[in-house]
């Protein structure tokens, strides 16, 4: 798929949610827990089971981002499953907690 | 990113949280992000903008959010506006959905408005699907939000908010759902200033439930504070002052609240004390932004309050007085006159460049070509990174070719015992270009001397920054969020028998 800032990803084993914050203008696969995202948690399967390897979690509030930064995406609901993108499990981004200023 | 991810978002991660609605029934993002759809299909494809002329209201968000859903600017306005000129802005925006309280509708009868609460009213009777869901608008180079300059020289302009600023601001600074259940924010500044509106955002983004003060009063905001367990707020410097007056050297030790946050207009040294004071346990936060910029561009977090206050060093000490350090996505330049950057701790103007940084008006971006916008505010950047504002470059005295910032002197004035406030300003003269004119109101039980005050800065600064003259007043004029109206203050000076001294 081409993903666009806005674009929702929910993932079809776990409870995970993400928002596309920066994309590249290319096709591309995301998985989360090894499976290809959905578009609507009602589609989701109770029954399948996350991938080896691709069960590192996904936590609230956090980036997620490519080796070549070229993606950015933002975990809207913790999961079981990791987050990857044609293959590549992503990373988190790690920011500086600021104060709260208004 | 587009405002209307930003519901989403909401949506998917505080699905049932309670989010807004100060009484019961509280809305969770489930329910908030529903009442959004629904004000959209009302504002889609029928109107150009939504206008929103009023006190705080608990549901205000479901106005901007419903707008942006919509793709049309969300226009707060400020309802202590004359009737001419509320008009005047009104017209601007031509074709808008005029949302007001009730007091205000009654003033503008003849356009129509909707009060807000009927509004609301109104949406919860619709069927969502009979009237068909509208699709979210994507793009987040349209204009998000307008924001009126308060105009105390000129006719307002309207300063314009992209999606792509407010959500480059909200990305930057905050973590989103960082906030946890219990939280809960003291909303007290209006919704037609830039705070009111980023106060808003920022504590959605974080999951932090939102508590509306309708009107601002010291004793209302304490009671609301305690009675509605609020962890968070952000007050203007005139707010600030009365709460720590209403306290009345009260120690606050057991207050819920953890941050306290203030900005949008120079505070005084001595209030900031004071605030530190009254409230022991809690976190102060002092930021500094402009409407041009989406809101917050640097903070002076809790730790650095806290060690200001208890460091021996003059240094550390005065870094009460500054507005911290600037924020990690933001890129800041100190300029001289001839546009070249200046040393650490030599003032100059202030550059900004960054995602969040608008520069612009309806008809007009001030951004040069590399992007940076000159903020009109004076300041310096001392060796560790620490801003110091040192107000707008406009109000800048020239006094026999020397450039004083009216701010030195005011900080000179306001230490010295029994000032309350004090007020800079340059008057035209024959002699030096410019003299120095100052107005200070005095604290109760005491009596300024002129004289004394003048010794005073005499002894601090030097000779040919210590007013000419020292007048004093029982108040000073204030814009609603606590910007000193110098304008106002040198022209009743100006008006004085041909300016001259009395």
């Amino acid at each position: 798929m081409i993903l666009k800032p806005g674009a929702r990803l929910i993932s079809a084993v776990c409870t995970a949610e993400l928002m596309t914050v920066k994309a590249p203008k290319t096709e591309l696969e995301v998985t989360i827990g090894g499976v290809a995202t959905i578009s609507s948690a009602a589609a989701r399967d109770a029954s399948a089971a996350i991938v080896a390897g691709h069960d590192g979690g996904t936590l609230m509030g956090k980036r997620y981002v490519d080796e070549a930064d070229t993606i950015e995406l933002l975990c809207t609901k913790a999961g079981t499953g990791a987050v990857a993108v044609n293959g590549e499990l992503l990373q988190l981004k790690e920011a500086k907690a600021l104060p709260a200023s208004d | 990113m587009h405002l209307s991810s930003f519901v989403e978002m909401v949506e998917s991660g505080f699905d049932d949280r309670a989010l807004l609605g100060d009484q019961n029934p509280r809305l969770t993002g489930t329910d908030f992000g529903f009442l959004v759809r629904l004000g959209a299909t009302q504002v889609h494809n029928k109107y150009a903008s939504v206008i929103y002329i009023g006190e705080n209201h608990p549901l205000l968000p479901v106005a901007l959010f419903a707008a942006a859903w919509a793709g049309v600017p969300f226009v707060p306005i400020n309802y202590r506006l004359e009737d001419r000129q509320l008009r005047s802005l009104i017209e601007r925006y031509p074709n808008s959905l005029v949302l007001t309280d009730l007091s205000t509708a009654a003033r503008l009868e003849s356009l129509s408005p909707l009060i807000f609460d009927e509004w609301l009213r109104e949406l919860s009777n619709i069927d969502l699907e009979d009237v068909g869901p509208i699709e979210p608008a994507e793009n987040d180079d349209d204009v998000a939000v307008v924001l009126f300059t308060s105009g105390t020289t000129s006719e307002p302009k309207s300063a314009l908010l992209r999606h792509r600023h407010l959500m480059a601001y909200l990305l930057g600074s905050v973590e989103f759902g960082s906030a946890d259940d219990s939280e809960a924010v003291l909303v007290s500044v209006p919704p037609y200033h830039v705070a009111g509106i980023a106060n808003m955002l920022s504590n959605l983004f974080s999951g932090r439930r939102l508590v509306y003060l309708t009107s601002f009063s010291a004793q209302e905001w304490l009671s609301k504070v305690a009675e509605e367990k609020v962890t968070h707020a952000m007050v203007v410097p005139t707010m600030l002052a009365r709460i720590v007056e209403e306290l009345d050297g009260e120690v606050m030790a057991t207050s819920t609240l953890r941050t306290l946050s203030y900005g949008g207009a120079k505070v005084s040294e001595r209030v900031i004390r004071q605030a530190l004071q009254a409230f022991p346990n809690t976190g102060f936060v002092n930021a500094y932004g402009l409407t041009e910029t989406a809101s917050t561009i640097a903070v002076l977090g809790p730790e650095d309050h806290r060690e200001a206050l208890s460091s021996d060093d003059p240094m550390i000490q005065r870094r009460l007085s500054s507005v911290g350090q600037v924020l990690p996505m933001i890129e800041i330049e100190i300029r001289n006159e001839h546009e070249q950057l200046v040393a650490a701790g030599e003032s100059g103007l202030i550059y900004l460049r960054g995602e969040q940084v608008s520069g612009e008006y309806a008809g007009v971006n001030l951004l040069d070509s590399d992007g940076w916008f000159c903020t009109r505010d004076q300041g310096s950047i001392d060796e560790d990174g620490y801003l110091y504002i040192e107000g707008r470059v406009d109000d800048t005295i020239i006094r026999g070719g020397e450039n004083i910032a009216p701010a030195e002197i005011e900080e000179v004035l306001l230490a010295q015992p029994g000032v309350a406030e004090a007020c800079v300003v340059g008057l035209p003269d024959d002699e030096w270009g410019q003299r120095i004119v100052a107005v200070v109101v005095q604290q109760g039980g005491h009596i300024l001397e002129p004289n004394d005050l003048q010794d005073a800065v005499r002894k601090v600064l030097r000779g040919s920054k210590t007013p000419e003259e020292i007048m004093v007043r029982d108040s000073l004029p204030h814009t609603e969020t606590g910007k000193m109206l110098r304008r106002v203050v040198q022209s009743e000076l100006l008006a004085r028998k041909g300016g001259t001294t009395t």
